[in-house]
């Protein structure tokens, strides 16, 4: 269909104008094949796309195409990842093409987490373009068929083009200004960095709507439930640009043993809710890391059940 | 400048293990202005080196030497009378002193007796931090006068990225992020259409990347 | 109280710690001594403001400098005292005579 840019499954449940939802699967951390596929498996039919990692934190794991291609022979349709600390452009290019020459359709450019956070921190780094060139990368491949050299691409690849957003991070009021960049650049959707803040998320969307930018770009906001006081903690303190609200961690305090979890899903459940309905959200991201088994728990009480078939 | 930092003693203990005689050059440029390579820093070196070895009951003869620079050959020939008797020499210039050395005297072993880092100034006494990754295309002043290649973790030049954690860099409390600098600068200067606009992907061939480099100016050469 | 100063401490005087460069404090270890110590000024009252700090970080880089040449850097230090209190100047002697003997000889 010559309407749609890639024809992949996100792309047409975001362009019939339903409420997206995605989710995101991380590789193992070896050729662990059924680890993958288990794990994978419990998101088929819960989400629209899933969010496939690379080489996340500058750990090793199985590539992302690979773990991608994996997955769609699987029946469910990846959100290829990559990110600019590995790869030069010759590589850039190349795997973009493989990928799409593979039949997937969605990949999400980043810049990468640096690599003194992994395991092999000695390594070189890359960055040889960053995250807003890389998506002006696979844009120029597509639209206009033409490599960064001006040279033409004999197929052009097909891939719907995704970007994160942090609308946490300082300064506060450049963030959106650099969202807008992104869309300039060619991002089809985004996926924020997930929320907890919902107040300050609240001010964010609504410069991204006075902008405009909602009717550019997909905008999914990111959720991750917080199974427990710890792990609330460990995200306010120790990731960056992550903004956990005190509030928040006084909740699942409260909850009380042995149902902090369940209140961490409630309080996703409520931000859900609450995305639904708010402008300029054109969906969820929902990331419940090494917790995939809980993501159709979530989604049937979410009310995302069942997922558009377009 | 050119900033390194002294190799640990053991490092140089063990270069120079099987000499007798050796003699320490030091530099007046760089790194005397870094303190670790200028007349004070040849002395404690030589005087520790007569220490350890002394300890070790295998005596050693350090001799010392300072030298203008250690990157002009006028240099380096001062010590052509003298460097024959020596079982090694440890030069604390920067990267490029030890190399001149050894080009001038291939029968001489010579050791570095420093780590080269990088092109900085002082921020405060005692502290230096890096400015320039020496790229070969100066574009500063796109970015408030500030060098987002060799400030930024990942040389990002439509930054920030997510990790940017209150002015610090996701790697390390210690690091500026240098895009919070360049934003807010520019966004004080009323300059943020420069900072919307799409900087492409960078050429690297005038870096490192393409090759080793030279720099000839003509006028000058016989 | 002790009047009198060890017979192997052997005093260098110098105008303020502040001068005491790094290479004097290992030259002595050169020369063939076992210990070597910087006696002057209390940072509060130091009489040129700054110099028994500077001795102080002086001091201590030479404690890593021996460290790293496997010598115990407790062969050197920095101490602390009042002008008028000659008694401390002379106990500080034996305080790190004491510590060296208990350590034994470099060689």
């Amino acid at each position: 269909m010559s309407e749609y840019k890639s024809g992949s499954n996100l792309e047409k449940v975001l362009k019939a104008g339903h409420f997206a939802f995605t989710g995101e699967c991380g590789p193992p951390t070896g050729a662990n094949v059924e680890h993958l596929r288990e794990k994978a498996g419990h998101l088929k039919g819960c989400v629209d796309a899933v969010n496939v990692t690379d080489n996340q934190t500058a750990v090793v794991r199985m590539s992302s195409w690979a773990a991608s291609l994996i997955l769609l022979q699987d029946g469910i349709e990846p959100n290829f990842q990559m990110v600019c600390r590995d790869r030069n452009r010759l590589a850039i290019q190349s795997d973009i093409l493989g990928v799409s020459s593979h039949g997937i359709r969605n990949m999400l450019c980043l810049s990468g987490d640096h690599q003194k956070f992994g395991n092999h921190p000695e390594a070189k780094n890359v960055f040889d373009i960053d995250s807003t060139q890389l998506i002006y990368t696979v844009k120029t491949m597509r639209d206009e068929g033409k490599f960064l050299n001006g040279q033409d691409v004999d197929v052009p690849p097909k891939l719907f083009i995704g970007a994160a957003s942090n609308p946490f991070a300082e300064p506060f009021d450049f963030r959106v200004h650099r969202l807008a960049k992104k869309i300039a650049a060619g991002a089809d959707f985004i996926q924020t960095q997930c929320i907890y803040n919902m107040d300050r998320f609240r001010r964010f969307m609504k410069m991204a709507v006075d902008m405009g930018l909602h009717e550019k770009c997909y905008i999914l906001a990111g959720v991750t439930p917080m199974k427990s006081v710890g792990m609330a903690r460990y995200m306010g303190k120790s990731v960056p640009g992550m903004d956990v609200p005190d509030s928040l961690i006084k909740r699942l305090k409260g909850a009380g043993k042995g149902k902090v979890a369940e209140e961490g899903i409630k309080y996703a459940l409520e931000q859900i809710e609450e995305f639904r309905e708010m402008e300029g959200v054109a969906g969820v991201h929902l990331m419940a890391i090494e917790w995939e088994h809980k993501v159709p728990e979530i989604a049937e009480r979410a009310g995302m059940l069942p997922r558009p078939v377009v | 400048m050119i900033v390194a930092e002294p190799k640990p003693v053991k490092e140089i203990l063990e270069m120079v293990q099987d000499s007798k005689k050796v003699l320490t050059i030091g530099c007046k440029g760089c790194v005397t202005v870094c303190n670790v390579g200028g007349a004070k820093e040849v002395g404690v070196l030589a005087s520790t080196i007569r220490i350890a070895r002394k300890k070790l009951g295998i005596p050693i003869e350090v001799d010392e030497f300072l030298l203008e620079r250690q990157c002009d050959p006028e240099y380096i020939d001062e010590v052509k009378e003298i460097i024959g008797q020596y079982d090694s020499v440890i030069s604390i210039a920067c990267g490029v002193g030890p190399q001149f050395l050894s080009e001038r005297y291939p029968e001489t072993r010579i050791f570095p007796g420093v780590n080269t880092q990088f092109m900085g100034g002082a921020v405060e006494h005692g502290v230096w931090s890096e400015r320039c990754a020496g790229c070969g295309q100066c574009v500063i002043h796109l970015f408030g006068g500030v060098c987002p290649i060799a400030r930024c973790s990942k040389s990002l030049l439509n930054g920030p990225c997510g990790g940017s954690d209150h002015g610090k860099c996701e790697i390390s409390k210690d690091v500026d992020c240098v895009w919070d600098i360049i934003v807010r600068k520019m966004m004080e200067q009323d300059r943020m259409d420069e900072l919307l606009e799409f900087k492409p992907p960078k050429s690297w061939t005038t870096a490192r990347d393409g090759g080793p480099r030279k720099m000839i100016r003509e006028e000058l050469v016989k | 109280m002790k009047k009198v100063l060890p017979e192997n401490v052997k005093v260098i005087q110098v105008p303020c710690t502040g001068r005491i460069e790094i290479l004097h404090l290992l030259k002595p270890f050169e020369e063939g001594a076992d210990g070597v110590y910087v006696a002057g000024c209390q940072g509060d009252s130091c009489q040129y403001m700054e110099g028994i700090s500077k001795a102080s970080k002086r001091v201590a880089h030479v404690k890593k400098v021996l460290q790293e040449i496997d010598i115990d850097p407790e062969r050197i230090e920095v101490f602390e005292l009042s002008a008028s209190r000659g008694g401390r100047f002379v106990d500080v002697a034996y305080e790190m005579t004491e510590r060296l003997e208990a350590l034994g000889p470099i060689l």
